[in-house]
């Protein structure tokens, strides 16, 4: 427990004390919610309703797809983890802790987020604050599992890079933060139920803001809870300790797995 | 006394490259047991193997009676390992890492060790602020910290200044007395040399030879180097033949000879300036050094 504690009040100091982290944690969903708020209710009045969700899911997303992958592929190429498996330090804590510290970091930022957007931008709260909770820790955990599955799978910094901007892209463009899913084409609408994004807009829409869902919310939050199961089972069974000479336990092509239970969404729900 | 690390017929290979080709050796426990050999030898395969990073291809391997491949979770708390690279995470400070591995390890941290190794100032320092060698000591303080029965030290004291290298090697020396193996991987010849109680140079995937460090050196053909300086110079013609001398040159005021026989060179010297009415002011002889053996047995590229 002591050993937990330790490594978990470490890597949440990381998170603020590395400069790359601190980007990835606040400044940039903090500055980019500020940049939103300001600008887009001017041209777009009906976003007043959504910054709230929208700038809680893009948190979610720059802090997890953007912020976690990294550090795993540099700690894995410069020996950390080999450094740690000596040691004894189980590859569940290498995997989990980052996660969830970065998932503390996003209480902090959307408590921000939910404090100042309605002095700000006279912003509505969330109707339904459980809600609000599950729809966070759900669209967290699914992202998070996401981000350290990203990390365990890319053999190079640049590679992880890429896998997460494949993913974060389309989900600031398809995911329902600037245009909502209703108006997107029906093939992109089907599409963009891949991504946990479209997934927590859903969810948020429907059960914690009091508007409309545009498929079942709570069939939303299923996929993103079992998405976060799939993201982590993965990372666990193809994680290895070091870049060199290793021979890895399955193919990094079963990461693509994780979109299992948005597959099954798009014809379910 | 039973080995504390057995090491039988060991092989290992990445795909048709062979990187340890059946070796066998045991190391005694409290040794300091060197293990020298050029770049691509196999000394970073058989210490992977042997700390359990990596499976043999095959032959077996005992730690502390255990199988580092399948005992892994038992062997933590018996071995410590500074790695070569550091495998710090870049952020930690030093009192952090102490803190963060000792707790992994289940003992007290041990403040006391980055006092010892000077780290003291830095304690609260991001591990990438640190130079190569506060890095170096950093490790070499975690590794020990758990007071480990096996410690593996890979080019421990790359890096370090005087001072630091001193403190290492009394450091190491204590930790034998308190009856820890040490397992020191080095191109440090003199450090080698200094420190072990035996060396194995590797070679190819190979054992070249295995032995004391003077039992290594006595195995050479290298030449013994007496230096020779008097008081009227009477022996600085270099004409001047004595037995068993191969070749002699003269620096500054001492004639250098170089004899594979240093008794009768010895004595016939030593007679021929008493016989000059002559006095000596120096004399030094000094032995092939493990460093000349290691060249002797690398340069040829065959094992002897």
């Amino acid at each position: 427990m002591i050993a937990f504690v330790n490594h978990f009040s470490f890597e949440f100091r990381s998170g603020i004390r590395n400069k790359q982290m601190l980007l990835m944690n606040y400044l940039f969903p903090l500055g980019f919610y500020l940049m939103m708020g300001f600008i887009m209710p001017a041209i777009n009045p009906p976003f007043r309703q959504s910054i709230i969700p929208a700038m809680v899911v893009f948190s979610i997303l720059a802090a997890t797809l953007l912020g976690l992958p990294d550090p795993l592929v540099n700690a894995r190429e410069n020996g950390v983890f080999r450094n740690y498996k000596i040691n004894g330090i189980p590859s569940s804590s290498i995997l989990a802790i980052p996660a969830m510290t970065t998932m503390l970091h996003l209480v902090l930022v959307t408590a921000i987020i939910i404090i100042t957007a309605p002095l700000l931008f006279d912003a509505p709260l969330p109707q339904n604050w459980f809600a609000s909770i599950l729809v966070f820790l759900a669209m967290s955990f699914a992202c998070a599992g996401l981000g350290v599955l990203i990390g365990v799978v890319s053999p190079n910094s640049r590679m992880s890079v890429l896998w997460s901007q494949v993913v974060f892209v389309p989900s600031m463009l398809l995911g329902g933060l600037m245009i909502p899913n209703n108006l997107l084409p029906d093939v992109a609408a089907k599409i963009a139920q891949l991504l946990p994004a479209t997934q927590a807009m859903n969810a948020f829409n429907g059960l914690a803001m009091d508007g409309v869902a545009d498929f079942s919310p709570w069939g939303s939050v299923a996929v993103l809870i079992s998405s976060g199961v799939f993201a982590f089972a993965l990372s666990a069974y193809l994680f290895s300790w070091d870049n060199r000479n290793s021979t890895r336990r399955g193919n990094p092509a079963l990461a693509f797995l994780v979109f299992l239970p948005s597959v099954i969404g798009i014809f379910t729900l | 006394m039973d080995p504390v690390i057995e090491i039988r017929d060991f092989s290992k290979t990445y795909g048709d490259f062979v990187a340890v080709n059946r070796i066998s050796l045991d190391v005694m426990p409290g040794e300091i047991f060197g293990l020298l050999g050029p770049n691509g030898a196999g000394k970073t395969s058989t210490l992977e193997c042997l700390e359990g990073l990596r499976a043999p291809s095959c032959g077996s391997l005992r730690v502390a009676g255990l199988d580092p491949a399948r005992d892994f979770k038992k062997l933590k708390n018996i071995i410590g390992v500074q790695l070569q690279s550091s495998g710090m995470p870049e952020a930690i400070t030093p009192v952090e890492a102490m803190k963060f591995f000792c707790a992994y390890h289940a003992v007290s941290p041990r403040f006391d060790l980055l006092d010892r190794l000077a780290l003291n100032e830095k304690r609260d320092t991001a591990f990438y602020e640190l130079s190569a060698g506060q890095q170096r000591r950093l490790v070499l303080a975690l590794a020990a910290a758990h007071k480990p029965q096996i410690l593996f030290l890979d080019e421990p004291t790359a890096g370090l200044d005087v001072a630091s290298r001193v403190e290492l090697h009394d450091l190491m020396r204590e930790l034998q007395a308190g009856g820890t193996t040490i397992i020191l991987a080095t191109h440090d010849m003199a450090e080698a040399d200094e420190m072990s109680d035996r060396v194995a140079i590797l070679l190819g995937g190979n054992i070249a030879t295995v032995g004391t460090p003077m039992e290594i050196t006595a195995a050479g053909a290298g030449l013994t180097k007496i230096s020779v300086h008097t008081q009227n110079s009477c022996i600085s013609d270099p004409n001047l033949t004595f037995p068993a001398v191969d070749r002699c040159v003269v620096k500054d005021e001492y004639m250098i000879y170089y004899s594979h026989d240093i008794g009768p060179t010895l004595t016939a010297i030593i007679e021929f300036i008493h016989l000059q009415a002559d006095t000596l002011i120096d004399l030094r002889v000094e032995r092939p050094s493990l460093e000349d053996r290691f060249l002797e047995i690398t340069g040829k590229g065959t094992i002897p």
